[in-house]
């Protein structure tokens, strides 16, 4: 991959939540990278560690969380910074001007008591030398392209006046105000009905287009994932366990937590008799992750005295990165 | 809007009815009334009225009437000409009374208030920003002290501190050459003078209340979603916090505000009395104490009054304050 190619890069990442009964590895040792006006998807169980792991790029994590170690390097036009050491003048630079957030509860994540308008024209002032009636003007823009009808009215309503799928709609508006170069979305559909996930999954994509920039699209959900995605990163209990791209990561995945998922998820066209098989056993508690590969005690290719031994590395396997034993041997 | 505050104006008509009735049969369950009272403290004075006197005042006062016309002689007077009636024992109008000492009470009442907001606000949203750091254990000590010491007691110490070391004269508003002179600069002063004490008596357990209500409310908005939205944004922690959760956090403070009114008249009672200061509480307690009907009555209806308002005050500050409360009251 080239390297004038890469928007953000993540080295080793760890964030951990310092607790009374002990520490948990939220994100314990992610490697990533988001390639300028890419989808990638993030997938994985709920407490997989992917919104952690998103809101460490923006240091956005609430303590008890911090983050231990690594590095996360967003590549601007004028030279790359990284995040986790930079200091926060420069990091509130970044927010939102370089990497906006849209988050799942639009409901939640926008404040009730102010309008629409005036947290668009605070994200946009914020980062731009322009006067209150350009940046309303810049608002109003904003919400008619993301498809809110009326937008010079709907400027002045208070989000609870709006329905969730055009709150949500306010919320990507607000994202894209300043013209971000990467857009990280945290289940940004879990929260909306079907049909209105399908109209704002095909709204990000055209912004995309037309903006240019890069999503890194948090979901729990392939369906949603495989619709947009244009590379995918497989998420189990805090690492990266399978990268590659989202065709051949659907298509043919290699990383046995991977395969299982897929074969958790219905599927249009399959034999209907054919019954969906669960992921054996359960997550496993935060304070007591196994020894050796995470995975190894859910895993049917388990490999006894190896697999609970040898942390396994996130390798490249032919066209993609996986993280087992398996295919270490193979080399 | 207009049709929602008629409709509430209606209900504190009909609720202020309703205390009237309530409060007039409890001052009168009691048994007893003002004459055996003033029997009582006669012959403890080693007095005895005779049966005639005692006829008399009973009938001067009109308390042989059947209850309900006892009720609407009073109500009558109220609602028809502003007349709270008499009071027995200082034999004054109970208006007058009440209004001696409304200004008293009501300075009283502000200045402790303006104390509490000032030191509480500020220390609440600290202590919420900085939960379980040295700062936030060190108030919350302090906190829990200011609201475990008994009022009195605060009272007779900081009284017995200022008497013993500066010689300032112990109790009441004013020392006793400006007692009863006219108001100028010097009895201005004097009464700053004397106002810190109760001020900081009622001060210190409000301030440690609403600390801990600050911060408690805080907590309850500082981790939520909108907040992250508002730190990605790349807005400054201190503005992020203050125009985002601390805004929010004070809505139950506003559904509460009103609540403040009746206190400008009626409040800290036994502070007063402890330090015998001339307002609206000590002259509630020996108004009950005497079984003073009217005056009783009276006052507990204008404090009434004040609550009800009071609450639609409340009522319309949310409002003003939150745009949810507003635009229900709008489609109302």
């Amino acid at each position: 991959m080239p390297a004038d190619d890469v928007l953000l890069e993540i080295e080793d990442l760890r964030t951990h939540f310092l607790m009374d009964d002990g520490v948990v590895c939220a994100v314990d040792g992610v490697d990533l990278r988001v390639r300028k006006g890419e989808t990638l998807a993030i997938v994985g169980e709920s407490g997989c560690g992917k919104s952690v792991m998103a809101r460490s790029i923006l240091r956005l994590v609430d303590p008890p969380g911090q983050i231990e170690g690594g590095t996360i390097t967003l590549h601007r036009d004028s030279g790359p910074v990284e995040l986790v050491g930079a200091d926060t003048k420069l990091l509130r630079q970044i927010r939102w001007n370089d990497i906006a957030m849209v988050f799942q509860e639009p409901m939640a994540s926008l404040s009730l008591v102010h309008t629409i308008g005036s947290q668009i024209v605070e994200a946009v002032r914020l980062h731009e030398n322009i006067g209150k009636a350009a940046a309303r003007k810049r608002a109003i823009e904003m919400l008619d392209r993301v498809g809110i009808p009326m937008p010079a009215r709907r400027v002045d309503a208070y989000p609870f006046e709006l329905s969730g799928g055009m709150r949500q709609r306010a919320m990507i508006a607000m994202a894209l105000a300043c013209k971000p170069s990467l857009l990280i979305a945290d289940e940004p559909t879990t929260a909306l009905d079907v049909t209105t996930q399908a109209q704002i999954l095909e709204l990000l994509r055209d912004l995309q287009d037309e903006f240019g920039m890069a999503i890194m699209l948090i979901t729990h959900d392939l369906g949603v994932a495989a619709q947009v995605a244009d590379s995918m990163a497989v998420m189990y209990l805090g690492r990266v366990v399978e990268y590659g791209s989202a065709e051949q990561v659907l298509a043919t995945p290699r990383h046995p937590y991977a395969q299982a998922l897929l074969r958790s998820m219905p599927r249009l066209g399959r034999a209907r008799q054919r019954r969906l098989t669960a992921i054996k056993g359960m997550v496993p508690p935060p304070y007591a992750r196994p020894d050796g590969c995470f995975f190894h005690p859910r895993c049917e290719h388990v490999v006894e005295g190896r697999c609970d031994r040898v942390s396994p590395r996130l390798l490249q396997v032919a066209d993609r990165q996986v993280s087992c034993l398996l295919y270490e041997e193979d080399k | 809007m207009l049709g929602y505050f008629g409709r509430r104006l209606v209900y504190v008509v009909v609720t202020l009815w309703a205390i009237s009735i309530v409060t007039f049969v409890i001052i009168n369950l009691p048994p007893g009334d003002y004459v055996s009272t003033v029997i009582a403290n006669a012959q403890a004075g080693g007095v005895s009225l005779t049966p005639a006197e005692i006829t008399n005042l009973r009938l001067r006062y009109g308390l042989d009437d059947p209850i309900f016309v006892q009720y609407w002689r009073w109500i009558s007077a109220i609602v028809l000409h502003g007349d709270f009636g008499q009071s027995f024992a200082w034999n004054q109008p109970v208006s007058t009374l009440i209004g001696e000492r409304v200004l008293l009470s009501a300075i009283l009442s502000l200045s402790s208030l303006l104390m509490v907001w000032a030191i509480a606000f500020p220390i609440g949203i600290y202590s919420a920003v900085k939960q379980y750091s040295w700062g936030d254990y060190g108030f919350s000590f302090l906190g829990f002290i200011g609201m475990a010491i008994p009022e009195f007691m605060l009272a007779l110490i900081l009284m017995y501190i200022g008497f013993r070391y500066f010689g300032a004269s112990v109790g009441g508003l004013f020392s006793p050459e400006f007692q009863d002179a006219a108001w100028n600069l010097g009895k201005v002063l004097d009464l700053a003078g004397h106002l810190w004490v109760p001020i900081v008596v009622i001060g210190v357990s409000g301030t440690a209340g609403m600390i801990r209500v600050t911060r408690a409310n805080l907590l309850d908005e500082l981790y939520r979603p909108y907040v992250h939205t508002a730190r990605a944004k790349g807005l400054p922690e201190w503005k992020l916090v203050l125009k985002y959760p601390v805004r929010m956090s004070l809505s139950p403070f506003f559904s509460t505000v009103g609540w403040l009114l009746p206190g400008l008249i009626g409040g800290e009672t036994i502070v007063s009395v402890v330090m015998s200061l001339p307002t609206g509480g000590p002259l509630l307690l020996s108004g009950v104490m005497n079984q003073d009907m009217y005056l009783v009555g009276s006052f507990i209806m204008i404090l009434s009054v004040l609550t009800v308002l009071g609450t639609v005050v409340s009522d319309l500050a949310l409002a003003w304050w939150d745009p949810r409360i507003r635009k229900r009251y709008k489609r109302e």
